[in-house]
């Protein structure tokens, strides 16, 4: 095709007082945007090739850049949107389908941001975590109907419990979706702080197993790199049926991204396409699901729980109560903000529903048939903040997992390219040269000090309702308000409106 | 005593070990300035090729042939730092330690003066300008390589 | 312990530095015929181009002797040594006694057989005082025409320094190009060409056969029959170990005093050092004598170590200079005129930017090399050619720009920085 029919995306303005022409965002840009001219002796930009990642302005030490959205604009029509137009000149070009990274970006309604916190006055005091004890700690597993002690006052039969030190997890991302810097950056903060990361379907790296009791080992359609000492390496085994971000279809890690490490980890050949698919192919049933739970059960001898992982979808109540009474120990949904590699776009924008309102109705479905204390209850799905965790944590869950904003406090600027494997923080990629642009001692602090910072916010929130212990939270949507929600929206989150 | 060590692995090759080493060794100290009004010449090396790149300093070696060779005596250890210097009044430029140091790490100054330019863990500063502005931190401070976990 | 150092240039001042590195209390005797406080001998060229002065010649600084307790004995010379006695006597008649002694003696001037060479202002180009009396002379005879005998470092320094004051230089020189001690024909030929460029002139395979004039120089008679007018004459045409104290002892002399990898002579004691000495040569497993600053200094300072007790070995009596010519620099060690096919040759050249770089290599080994006008980062050759590395692996680098530790394996790279 002679002309591309496309205008950029972004625009790269260059504060030219400020460039010193070191020439260090050229070096920086995966994606070729800057170079340096020789004839203008200056800095220069191919607007675009630009994703807007930020790398190069944040690099540039004058602070010479800045990306801004392409002023020029199609002729506003609430209906045919730039986005629209342009994902068909895409698909004009390339007769493909459309691929997105991340999450659903779209407009649609956010309820985490229609939930108020309770806060204590006068009569229900609040409670300074400065001063007094506040506990985070969270178990996940099932839990027995009664305690029966043994004589050394200790807990008879009690079923293998993941311990966190705060309801927060890094969730699935496999090696091979991103860099071994960014898995080995999750994985050393998580056991730093005490919690849990999650493989993803990628197998466990060699120089990841030091951190399996931090790790949640994940078993997928595909079953890449799953063997017994797999399976054993880690604190508990998730069977991932779902994802939020493409629910109903499987998962491709193209060829180039599978060298020798991705090979060896997944066990897989060097250069196959890594294609997970879109079921497991041996299990059509609740029946089906159960023998794969007690399987994963039997080989690890009942010490590790096992999780099932689905995507938020319209019947998710049903599915969950069936996916407690299988047999798992854990289950999580994951709602359709949740993040990815790659995903059909039309999918990711347009598949699976809100965490918010799965999660509540989960929660409710599973308390009416008497299985709430069977499992636990872990959402994600684009969990922002502090903020996010304690009203998912009110609406019901016992923890939360967080992918994309792990990422974030790892570098990514959310530029969704994740799919163009060429990502400029050294996440998102097998490219060598940008993987060692992660250099795991800066990530993993940086994760941990996300996580910290998290749970000082939430010990706080959980304080100022006079609460000092997450456990009293779990579940109490007395703590949670709605606003701007429909009677109906607020019937199925199961909270009051403000004011109420 | 501490010297500079580059962790490969994790250099990025952007350059800007450089571009802060020449803004500290500048009169004015200002990033913009330094790089638009004066002419530096960075006292580092940074070696790259497609896929690898490292910042390479004077190593102030115990045993310094740069400053056996001198001919003017203006290149010398100093005994309580240990940083290896050179007197820029009594430098002739007469590169007998660029062709003494197997390292490699002596440059000759572009702004004009005839004289070299190295290395001097900015010993004036806190840290070397390159290692607190390394945005992967792949350039350490350390006693030992080993220490830092170097290979 | 006693120590007695005869000589205030490099060698002499490494031996200073040497023995205190090991022993803070011997007491030091340093003896130099000179009257000056230590000085770097390469920079009279400077000094006479006014690029440096007086002051900016010392090679130590002021209160070097006093912060390293060392008794100077300054322009006193000593006529003899004594080594049955251990001492040494002084033009005064004065004896000193010594434990250790260390013969830094230095060269001197090689003066070739020249008719008339007993007139005014010819000089040779080694001692502060020369330079100092040819820079007045300059000054006194407004000198427009002087001539040069021998176009190797010194002499081209010397017509270098002239020639930026304004005098008409022209080069007398045997052999058939310049610096034939250190370049080979083709690099030599771009130096020529860049020295004449700045308007020195040449002359080759000829000598100077008379100086013309009544009592001062007028003009030289070459050899060839020639004629030059000129009103200064410098004859550089070499130096020898000063050996003179040495003469007539027991003391082993072949071209320089004869020592080992620790300088020491054959007699115990006694030790020599710098442009005096003939040591082991790495590169061609026999003594020479390699008359170089870098040497000299070193060469002291091992002998001062040893002197003082400790044992130390130099492994590095090989030639490496590095000298420039009107801004046209250069960097050379080693083998670089190799004299059978045994070697191999890397060579690159670009004329037009006078750059040359020359690699003479044999057995996989680093033997010698010449970096013309692209002299950055040229010591990593001298410290392959030092080590005796094996550069088989980087062989096809080695002339390239980007030659440096990244040609080489991470695991050899880390050793070397690690050291």
């Amino acid at each position: 095709m002679s002309l591309n029919y496309r205008c950029p995306e972004f625009l790269v303005e260059r504060v030219e007082s400020n460039c010193i022409e070191c020439q260090a965002c050229e070096r920086q840009c995966a994606n070729e945007v800057h170079f340096y001219d020789q004839d203008f002796e200056k800095m220069r930009a191919k607007d675009e090739n630009c994703v807007n990642c930020h790398r190069c302005v944040v690099i540039c030490p004058t602070n010479a850049i800045g990306i801004r959205k392409h002023p020029s604009e199609y002729k506003e029509n609430h209906n045919w949107t730039a986005g629209m137009i342009n994902n068909i000149q895409k698909q004009a070009e390339s007769g493909g389908v459309l691929l997105s990274g991340m999450g659903n970006p779209t407009k649609k309604k956010i309820y985490w941001d229609h939930l108020l916190l309770n806060a204590s006055q006068v009569t229900n005091p609040s409670i300074d975590p400065l001063r007094e004890p506040m506990e985070l700690k969270t178990f996940l597993g099932r839990k027995p109907s009664k305690l029966e002690f043994d004589e050394e006052e200790q807990i008879k039969d009690l079923p293998p419990q993941l311990e966190l030190s705060a309801p927060i997890m890094f969730g699935a991302m496999s090696f091979g979706s991103i860099s071994i810097n960014a898995c080995k950056s999750l994985a050393r903060a998580a056991s730093e702080v005490g919690i849990i990361y999650n493989t993803g379907e990628g197998g466990l790296h060699e120089d990841l197993r030091q951190y399996g009791e931090n790790t949640m080992v994940q078993v997928a359609s595909g079953r890449f790199g799953v063997n017994q000492d797999y399976l054993e390496a880690g604190a508990g085994i998730e069977i991932k049926i779902g994802q939020g971000a493409k629910p109903g279809i499987g998962g491709h890690l193209p060829g180039e991204k599978v060298g020798p490490e991705v090979s060896k980890t997944r066990m897989i050949p060097e250069g196959t396409d890594a294609l997970s698919p879109a079921p497991h192919h041996d299990i059509y049933s609740i029946e089906d699901l159960r023998q794969l739970i007690y399987a994963l059960k039997e080989a690890t001898d009942y010490q590790k729980p096992v999780s099932v992982k689905i995507s938020a979808v319209h019947n998710s109540a049903a599915i969950a109560s069936g996916i407690a009474t299988a047999g798992a120990d854990i289950i999580t949904i994951d709602g359709y903000r949740g993040g990815t590699g790659a995903a059909p776009t039309m999918i990711r924008d347009n598949v699976g529903i809100p965490i918010e309102l799965a999660l509540a109705a989960v929660d409710d479905r599973l308390r009416e048939e008497g299985l709430r204390n069977q499992v636990s209850l872990v959402v994600s799905g684009s969990v922002r903040n502090s903020a996010d965790v304690v009203k998912a944590i009110a609406l019901g869950a016992d923890a939360v997992y967080i992918a994309s904003a792990a990422l974030i406090s790892l570098g990514c600027h959310m530029c969704q390219s994740c799919y163009t494997g060429k990502c400029n923080w050294g996440i998102a990629t097998q490219e060598p040269e940008l993987v060692k642009r992660l250099n795991p001692e800066v990530g993993f602090e940086r994760a941990k000090n996300l996580i910290e910072g998290w749970a000082h916010e939430i010990k706080e929130m959980l304080g100022g309702m006079g609460i000092n212990a997450l456990e009293s939270l779990r579940g109490n949507r007395l703590m949670l308000r709605g606003i701007d929600l429909t009677d109906r929206e607020l019937e199925i989150l199961g909270v009051k409106l403000a004011g109420e | 005593m501490k010297r500079i060590y580059a962790k490969e692995e994790y250099c990025l090759g952007c350059k800007l070990c450089e571009v802060y080493c020449v803004t500290s060794h500048s009169a004015s100290k200002d990033i913009i300035k330094a790089h638009k009004l004066e002419s530096i010449t960075p006292r580092l090396i940074i070696e790259s090729s497609d896929n690898l790149s490292f910042a390479l300093q004077c190593r102030h070696c115990d045993e310094a042939d740069c400053t056996r060779a001198c001919i003017t005596g203006a290149m010398q250890k100093d005994e309580e730092t240990g940083v290896v210097n050179y007197d820029e009044e009594r430098c002739v430029g007469c590169w007998t330690c660029i062709m003494a140091c197997s390292f490699g790490v002596i440059r000759r100054e572009q702004a004009g003066k005839k004289v070299i330019a190295k290395c001097d863990l900015c010993i004036e500063e806190e840290a070397p300008a390159c290692v607190t502005n390394c945005p992967n931190d792949a350039l350490v401070l350390a006693e030992r390589a080993e220490e830092e976990g170097v290979q | 312990m006693s120590y007695l150092i005869i000589g205030n240039s490099a060698a002499g001042i490494g031996a200073v530095e040497g023995i205190r590195e090991v022993d803070t209390e011997g007491e030091i005797t340093l003896i130099s015929d000179e009257p000056y406080h230590s000085y770097s001998r390469p920079l009279i060229s400077y000094y006479l181009a006014g690029k440096v002065e007086e002051e900016g010649m010392k090679y130590r600084p002021d209160d070097f002797y006093e912060q390293h307790q060392v008794k100077t004995k300054l322009g006193k010379k000593v006529v003899s040594v004594n080594e049955a006695e251990q001492q040494v006597t002084l033009e005064s008649g004065e004896q000193l006694e010594y434990q250790q002694l260390l013969l830094a003696t230095g060269g001197t001037p090689f003066i070739p057989p020249i008719k008339e060479a007993d007139k005014k202002n010819i000089y040779t180009f080694i001692k502060l005082d020369e330079a100092k009396e040819i820079a007045s002379k300059v000054e006194e005879l407004q000198l427009e025409r002087a001539v040069i005998l021998g176009a190797g470092l010194i002499g081209l320094k010397a017509a270098e320094a002239l020639r930026q004051l304004g005098v008409e230089v022209t080069v007398i020189e045997l052999a058939n190009q310049v610096l034939s001690a250190i370049l080979d024909e083709e690099a030599a030929a771009l130096v020529q060409q860049h020295l004449e460029e700045q308007g020195i002139e040449f002359i080759f395979e000829d000598t100077i056969e008379e100086f013309l004039g009544i009592a001062e120089v007028e003009g030289v008679k070459l050899k060839s029959g020639k004629e030059l007018r000129s009103q200064l004459a410098i004859i550089a045409v070499g130096v020898r170990p000063n050996v003179e104290l040495a003469t007539g002892t027991e003391i082993e002399i072949e071209q320089g005093i004869v020592v080992n990898q620790k300088q020491q002579t054959n007699i115990e004691g006694i030790y020599a050092a710098g442009d005096v000495c003939q040591g082991p040569n790495p590169l061609q497993n026999e003594n020479t004598v390699v008359p170089i600053w870098p040497n000299a200094y070193n060469q002291g300072l091992i002998a001062g170590k040893n002197m003082a007790g400790e044992s130390a070995e130099y492994q590095q009596n090989f030639p490496r200079n590095s000298i420039g010519f009107f801004g046209l620099s250069m960097i050379t060690a080693g083998l670089i005129k190799p004299e059978d096919d045994s070697y191999e040759l890397l060579i690159s050249k670009c004329e037009e930017s006078k750059c040359y770089q020359k690699i003479v290599l044999k057995d996989n080994q680093i033997v010698g090399f010449i970096r013309l006008n692209d002299v950055d980062r040229a010591g990593i050759l001298t410290g392959l050619l030092k080590e005796g590395a094996d550069i088989s692996k980087v062989k096809s680098e080695l002339l390239s720009d980007s030659f440096g530790y990244i040609s080489f394996d991470e695991e050899w790279r880390q050793a070397k920085i690690s050291e």
